[in-house]
């Protein structure tokens, strides 16, 4: 029998085994170590937790008579469970992965003891993981930090909408259990929440339009203004222009609030000033909907501005000289030269913009939290997104599966919009990683 | 003749307009800071320029509220995640940019999708995580929590920037016989220095203005920061302590201002490259 074909069976018996035998004592040693480490864990913990993971715990905590006297106990607690869970899935998922791994270096070792050559001592094989997999130890770091801190939340997330934990059903007093699909439906089918679902959604994706529209547009109109020949102090104009991004926003978004005050804001008062009424402008929903996008405006023109004038300095000169020749006025140059070079760079930043307007929590809750209220609505105002009403749904109101619900709806809404303008964008597709 | 007449015309529209839009656009922040000077304490003002200047509820927010020991929270912070996640970032985007290993493309495609969820939505399962590990209220799981998200929002960028920087120059290096680590060290870095400003930069700037998840996260008035202490400043006497409030806005912007447009430069290439690279 070929030395591979023995390491490798040796391996797939016991994990080191492979390796002692190829005379990689220190090796083997630790990969024993860690197939000890892992059927003692397994038995004693994991497969515990796994379970748990299915059941969401059996043991509802309530009074129980112990004796003679009654005692509180403590149930499961499903969430916890789930946690938990999933860790020790992702434990085991780790474990079979250095399984997996171990089998492939008994054989590998192997085969080339089979050619005469003698197996790399531990010094020689830290060097070789070194050389030859440099990008898996860098990436090692980042990697457990993703695991960890967004793909297990969010894996948790989204089995969360597939529960029923919402208020009143909370853990450690109820368990929480499984229920499928329920959620979905009572979203669609269930008049309270369908009616809500469906005013949001509209207003989300004419609010995501509208403001990547007016951004974008107010950007490149000012980039060009800027950039116009004849214009002096550049420069100067542009870091004036800058500033509202250089502030953060969170910032801005609270003081504009106070601008826009109905009662005693400077806006308002400027218009009075000029013998006009005030303007509702954060309690009328019609008018709480026009502040949002002008603050908007605000906030995300200097971005396209930026990205403008630099597509601007691009474009060559005698282009415009040649129009010129031709007899073109500046409204023809607009439309025939700028705006198509412009918008052909920028056409992934619209595509993200769009993205990120479908999630722009910060303008909408700062400025409006969402309000006015609107007595139709399940815990939702005219001018909340999906976004800041999965907040409020999770945070203040305790419904936390159908806040879940909620973020697997932005989540297939931003990814097929998403897939859909990657695959026309041309700087996409010569990137190497779409597939 | 006429020619020229029109020229001018254009060009004094198009001034006005600037003016009126720098006007618009400064609004805000001059009013806050106005605002920040002015006696008593109501939002209402007839003028623009106060009447009378006072340093008081500067002073007062010194002496009264936590808002020196919030400030050192942030940038203690703000400064930790902003190194950590610049470390993480550099590491992880390096090695997708640059090695060709099996699974760099799910690798990509993991990070994209990831993306795609709204970050509020694992909220909870950090919530419980930190607290089953004990780390609630602690700044350590702010930082933790901040620089792995900040890796996973800019990851694109910065694999871009380094997709720009010639092979060749690895290629020479490797030639002289510099390790991985030597050629990341004294090459790569220094010659990432634009995009490390500009992820460092954008780093910072979520940290120091995160009030939703900090505010999940700390759970005493010691630990706070300061975007979390604002913002309960604003949402629970918003109205009777305006001036308040606008001095503390003020201090909280004015750092992360300053140094956006002192670094003005760098923002503008990360935007442009982060725009046309993806």
């Amino acid at each position: 029998m070929h030395k591979k074909t023995k390491a490798l069976l040796l391996s797939i018996l016991c994990m080191g085994a492979g390796q002692l035998y190829n005379r990689q004592y220190l090796k083997g040693l630790l990969f024993l170590a860690i197939y000890a480490a892992g059927w003692y864990s397994l038995l004693n913990s994991l497969l515990g937790y796994m379970q748990g993971l299915i059941t969401l715990g059996v043991q509802p905590s309530g009074m129980v008579k112990v004796g003679r006297l009654t005692k509180m106990v403590e149930g499961d607690h499903s969430i916890f469970m789930m946690i938990d869970g999933l860790i020790a899935l992702l434990a085991v998922l780790l474990l079979v992965l250095l399984y997996v791994l171990n089998l492939r270096d008994a054989y590998l070792v192997g085969q080339s003891r089979d050619q005469g050559e003698p197996p790399h001592t531990f010094l020689q094989s830290l060097r070789e993981l070194n050389r030859k997999h440099f990008a898996y130890l860098v990436l090692a770091i980042p990697a457990v930090a993703v695991l960890f801190l967004t793909i297990l939340p969010i894996i948790f997330s989204i089995l969360l909408a597939f529960t029923n934990y919402a208020d009143p059903i909370l853990p450690p007093a109820n368990l929480v259990d499984w229920v499928g699909f329920d959620n979905f439906f009572k979203m669609v089918n269930l008049k309270v929440w369908s009616s809500t679902f469906g005013g949001v959604l509209t207003w989300t994706l004419i609010w995501a339009v509208i403001a990547t529209f007016t951004t974008y547009v107010g950007g490149v109109l000012v980039a060009v203004l800027i950039q116009q020949p004849g214009i002096r102090f550049k420069k100067l104009w542009r870091t004036v222009l800058i500033v509202p991004f250089a502030i953060p926003s969170m910032i801005s978004l609270l003081v504009m609030r106070n601008m826009f005050n109905n009662q005693f804001g400077p806006v308002n008062g400027y218009l009075r000033a000029l013998g006009l009424d005030g303007i509702p402008w954060l309690t009328d929903p019609f008018w709480a909907k026009v502040t949002v996008i002008i603050a908007n405006m605000w906030l995300g023109i200097p971005v396209t501005m930026i990205l403008a004038i630099g597509v601007l300095t691009t474009i060559p000169k005698d282009m415009y000289e040649a129009a010129e020749v031709d007899g073109a006025g500046a409204v023809q140059k607009f439309r025939m030269i700028t705006l198509p070079m412009v918008l052909f760079a920028t056409a992934p930043v619209l595509i993200m913009q769009f993205a990120g307007n479908i999630n722009n929590f910060n303008v909408i809750y700062l400025l409006t939290g969402g309000e006015p209220v609107n007595a139709n609505y399940q815990y939702a105002g005219h001018t909340d997104l999906l976004v800041t009403w999965l907040y409020k749904l999770a945070l203040n109101q305790s419904q936390y599966s159908f806040a879940s619900v909620i973020g697997i709806v932005i989540f297939l809404l931003v990814a097929s919009f998403s897939i859909w303008s990657y695959r026309r964008t041309r700087s996409y597709k010569e990137e190497d990683m779409i597939a | 003749m006429r020619r020229g007449t029109a020229t001018t015309f254009k060009l004094s529209i198009s001034y006005l307009i600037l003016i009126i839009l720098s006007l618009v656009s400064l609004f805000p922040a001059l009013w806050i800071v106005m605002s920040s000077f002015k006696v008593g304490n109501s939002l209402f003002s007839d003028t623009f320029i106060p009447r009378e200047f006072t340093f008081e509820h500067y002073i007062n927010l010194f002496q009264n509220t936590r808002y020196p020991t919030w400030f050192m929270n942030t940038l203690k912070v703000a400064t930790l995640s902003t190194i950590f996640g610049t470390f993480l970032l550099l590491l992880s985007s390096y090695a997708i940019s640059r090695y060709r290993f099996a699974g760099r493309r799910s690798t990509l495609t993991t990070l994209l999708v990831l993306q795609m969820f709204p970050g509020f939505m694992a909220m909870i399962a950090i919530y419980v995580l930190l607290n089953t590990l004990g780390l609630l209220n602690s700044h350590w799981a702010l930082v933790l929590v901040y620089s792995s998200g900040a890796m996973v929002t800019n990851v694109f960028v910065a694999k871009g920037f380094f997709d720009t920087i010639p092979k060749s120059l690895e290629d020479a290096a490797r030639m002289d016989g510099a390790s991985h680590l030597r050629l990341f060290f004294s090459i790569m870095i220094p010659l990432s220095r634009p995009m490390l400003t500009y992820a460092g930069l954008m780093i910072f700037n979520g940290c120091f203005v995160d009030f939703i998840f900090a505010d999940l996260i700390l759970r005493t008035e010691d630990q706070r920061t300061l975007a979390v202490g604002l913002y309960q400043m604003v949402s629970q006497r918003n109205s009777t302590e305006f001036t308040l409030f606008a001095a503390g806005a003020v201090l909280v912007a004015m750092p992360v201002t300053l140094l956006f447009l002192f670094l003005q430069r760098f923002l503008v290439e990360g935007l442009t490259a982060g725009a046309t690279k993806g």
